[in-house]
């Protein structure tokens, strides 16, 4: 396991490397600095102006050891901008926003809360209903009960997520006034008041897909020779789901959960950005419009590095529910 | 029933079994009809080719014919003196496991991969009798040395994947037993083991059961099971039982052509060399059964009267019976 993990983990180192070529790629070959520097400043910007913004934010350097960078003053390939990606990224020297001028790390620390106390609830209660709804219909697969349940899930598949934060804005927030509209506080005693709408949007429109996921997991398992041997003992149908069903199942919905397990930290871009929550998916796709690509430039990052963490963290999980794993 | 009939009465009875499945037009029956009896501590085997009923006769008795499948309100399962098919559903919980055991095909699969095997045992237990944990694992200690694993203590520990396919089916047997069966129904329990597996399995069936007055219904296509344990055989053809009888009868004196030929197609040493009988072509499958006897598109015999008439059973002797229109008439084939 020890070393199956050790493994696991240099192939994610080499793939982070790569995701940081890519990104310098699009990043500052796509689009240059220059581009980058001349929409911060505005058009008009006299040149000084220009160049000092780009030497603030370490525009000001060659690309990689081109035509560029023997024409420059730079002495050792440490002074090119390709060298400058991969340190700051790898060491988590962010640098500044391109927009504001604000320390990127302070933005993160900033916005983090709020995008969990968002994801965190919304992925708990998404997780415990899928699963309690996915194994009550499998349980009656077959009968009205499942197939109700199946038409209801398609449904709510078939709906855009925009559609249910305008329609939940508008018939719980606007006409029943249950909770606000949008918004957000960071006292902790009414908190929980605008993030009900938002936790609801998420839940029913995520629910659908997952239930018919597990839905199948569980079927497949309840057809398995040992559920008809815990049958055979006596087992009631409460026991056997449980105890035999679930147990198993678990190790394929672990598969499916554990990988989003980082990505609650990166926010929702959706619902926080329509639901006024100043996480870091709002903070992302401002980003986004205000052409701040150094933010953005780490959100990208941040992301790739959290599927490779959630990939690593799904084998170790897999291993703690499956013996037949964590013993070979 | 006064307690000395009850005594007497067979363990188990069946009569007029039939278990059905929802096809393209309407309830097609995949058992038909079928009856059979086993007496306390007695071992009956019922045999047959793949596609015959005989696992789905077996599940029957549990009341776990998978769905959708239906067993025929007009059929009659009596246990004890009781009536399983009518139990409800919390007493026939507490009679599965408890008075009726089962074993499967595959030990491969049969155990939860997830729990280890003394666990399981544990569970079949304490399911039934509420014991501590350390009385059900000491029930579960005694139960794997009962069925000869070796490092018992050890091995309760272990997942079934660390264990050989015949320990993994040792354990089933030591879960089945636990709680002191009544009865063991044991379907193709050899059949997806190795040959010299085969037998040491056959031996703990036999010897576990004689020694704890276990009557035993074992499911199986293999004459030599049928040799090893049985006292009594039945047959079964395309969802009937078409010849019944004592070991010694259906081995030495069987009157069905099927049973005949089932017979002669087991490799003997003495034959070596010669040429292996087989019974051409397949068992028909469920609702595709031909009228009059079931057997005759396969039958070397058949004459007009097999394929017009469905034979009735004919008793050869007390306990030997056979359906075929030969011994009806007094012939043989």
């Amino acid at each position: 396991m020890a070393a199956y993990l050790v493994r696991r983990i240099s192939y994610g180192a080499v793939t982070v490397l790569g995701v940081l070529f890519l990104l310098f790629v699009l990043f500052f070959a796509v689009t240059n600095p220059d581009d980058i520097a001349r929409k911060a400043v505005g058009e008009r910007a006299r040149p000084e102006v220009y160049v000092q913004w780009k030497k603030n934010h370490g525009y000001d350097k060659p690309l990689f050891l081109n035509r560029e960078y023997a024409a420059s003053n730079a002495k050792r390939y440490t002074d090119t901008l390709l060298f400058e990606h991969y340190r700051s990224m790898l060491t988590f020297d962010f640098g500044r926003s391109d927009a504001d001028d604000t320390p990127i790390a302070d933005r993160l620390l900033k916005g983090a809360g709020p995008s969990l106390s968002l994801t965190v609830p919304l992925f708990i209660l998404d997780v415990v209903v899928a699963v309690a709804v996915g194994l009550f219909v499998a349980f009656f697969r077959e009968t009205l009960i499942d197939r109700t349940v199946l038409v209801l899930c398609i449904f709510t598949m078939s709906v855009a997520t925009l559609l249910y934060i305008i329609a939940g804005q508008y018939l719980i927030g606007m006409l029943l006034k249950w909770f606000p509209i949008s918004g957000y506080s960071g006292d902790s005693s009414v908190i929980w008041r605008f993030l009900a709408l938002p936790v609801i949007v998420g839940v029913i429109s995520g629910f659908g897909s997952d239930v018919r996921l597990y839905r199948t997991i569980f079927i497949e398992e309840m057809g398995r020779d040992y559920v008809r041997t815990a049958r055979a003992k006596g087992a009631g149908d409460a026991r056997v789901m449980v105890a035999h069903v679930l147990r198993n199942a678990l190790i394929p919905i672990i598969t499916n959960v554990v990988i989003a397990i980082p990505f609650l930290f990166t926010g929702s871009l959706l619902l926080e950005s329509f639901f006024g929550i100043p996480g870091l998916g709002a903070m992302t796709v401002e980003a986004i419009q205000g052409n701040d690509f150094a933010t953005l430039r780490t959100m990208v990052y941040l992301g790739a590095l959290l599927f490779i963490l959630g990939q690593i963290l799904t084998d170790v999980s897999y291993a703690i529910a499956d013996p037949r794993v964590r013993l070979s | 029933m006064t307690s000395a009939a009850k005594a007497d009465a067979p363990l188990l009875e069946v009569a007029n079994l039939t278990i059905s499945f929802p096809g393209d037009v309407g309830l097609v029956p995949v058992v038909e009809g079928i009856g059979f009896s086993i007496a306390r501590g007695e071992t009956l085997a019922i045999v047959g080719e793949s596609g015959s009923g005989k696992s789905l006769s077996a599940l029957a008795l549990m009341r776990l014919v998978p769905r959708p499948g239906r067993i025929a309100p007009e059929s009659r399962v009596r246990f004890e003196g009781e009536d399983i098919l009518g139990l409800p559903v919390p007493a026939m919980r507490a009679v599965r496991g408890a008075k009726i055991a089962m074993i499967f095909q595959e030990p491969m699969t049969s155990l939860n991969p997830v729990v280890t095997v003394g666990a399981q045992v544990v569970e079949a237990i304490t399911l039934h009798e509420s014991l501590s944990r350390q009385e059900a694992r000491a029930r579960a200690l005694e139960m794997f040395k009962l069925v000869g694993i070796p490092d018992a203590d050890k091995r309760l520990d272990v997942y079934p994947h660390q264990l050989s396919g015949g320990l993994k089916q040792r354990v089933m047997i030591a879960m089945a037993l636990a709680m002191r069966p009544k009865l063991l129904l044991a379907d193709e329990p050899t059949t997806a083991l190795d040959a010299t597996i085969r037998a040491q399995i056959l031996a703990v069936i036999r010897d576990v059961a004689a020694r704890t007055g276990t009557a035993v219904l074992i499911i199986t296509h293999d004459f030599g099971v049928v040799n090893e344990v049985a006292d009594r055989v039945a047959v079964m053809y395309a969802g009937q039982i078409v010849e019944e009888g004592t070991r010694h009868e259906m081995l030495r004196h069987p009157k069905h052509p099927y049973t005949q030929g089932l017979l002669r197609s087991i490799p003997r040493p003495e034959a070596r060399g010669g040429k292996l009988e087989e019974i051409k072509g397949v068992v028909p499958r469920p609702g595709q059964w031909p009228k009059g006897c079931r057997f005759h598109t396969r039958c070397a015999f058949a004459y007009d009267r097999c394929v017009a008439e469905a034979p009735r059973r004919t008793a050869v002797t007390a306990t030997q019976g056979v359906w075929c229109h030969f011994a009806e008439e007094g012939r043989s084939p």
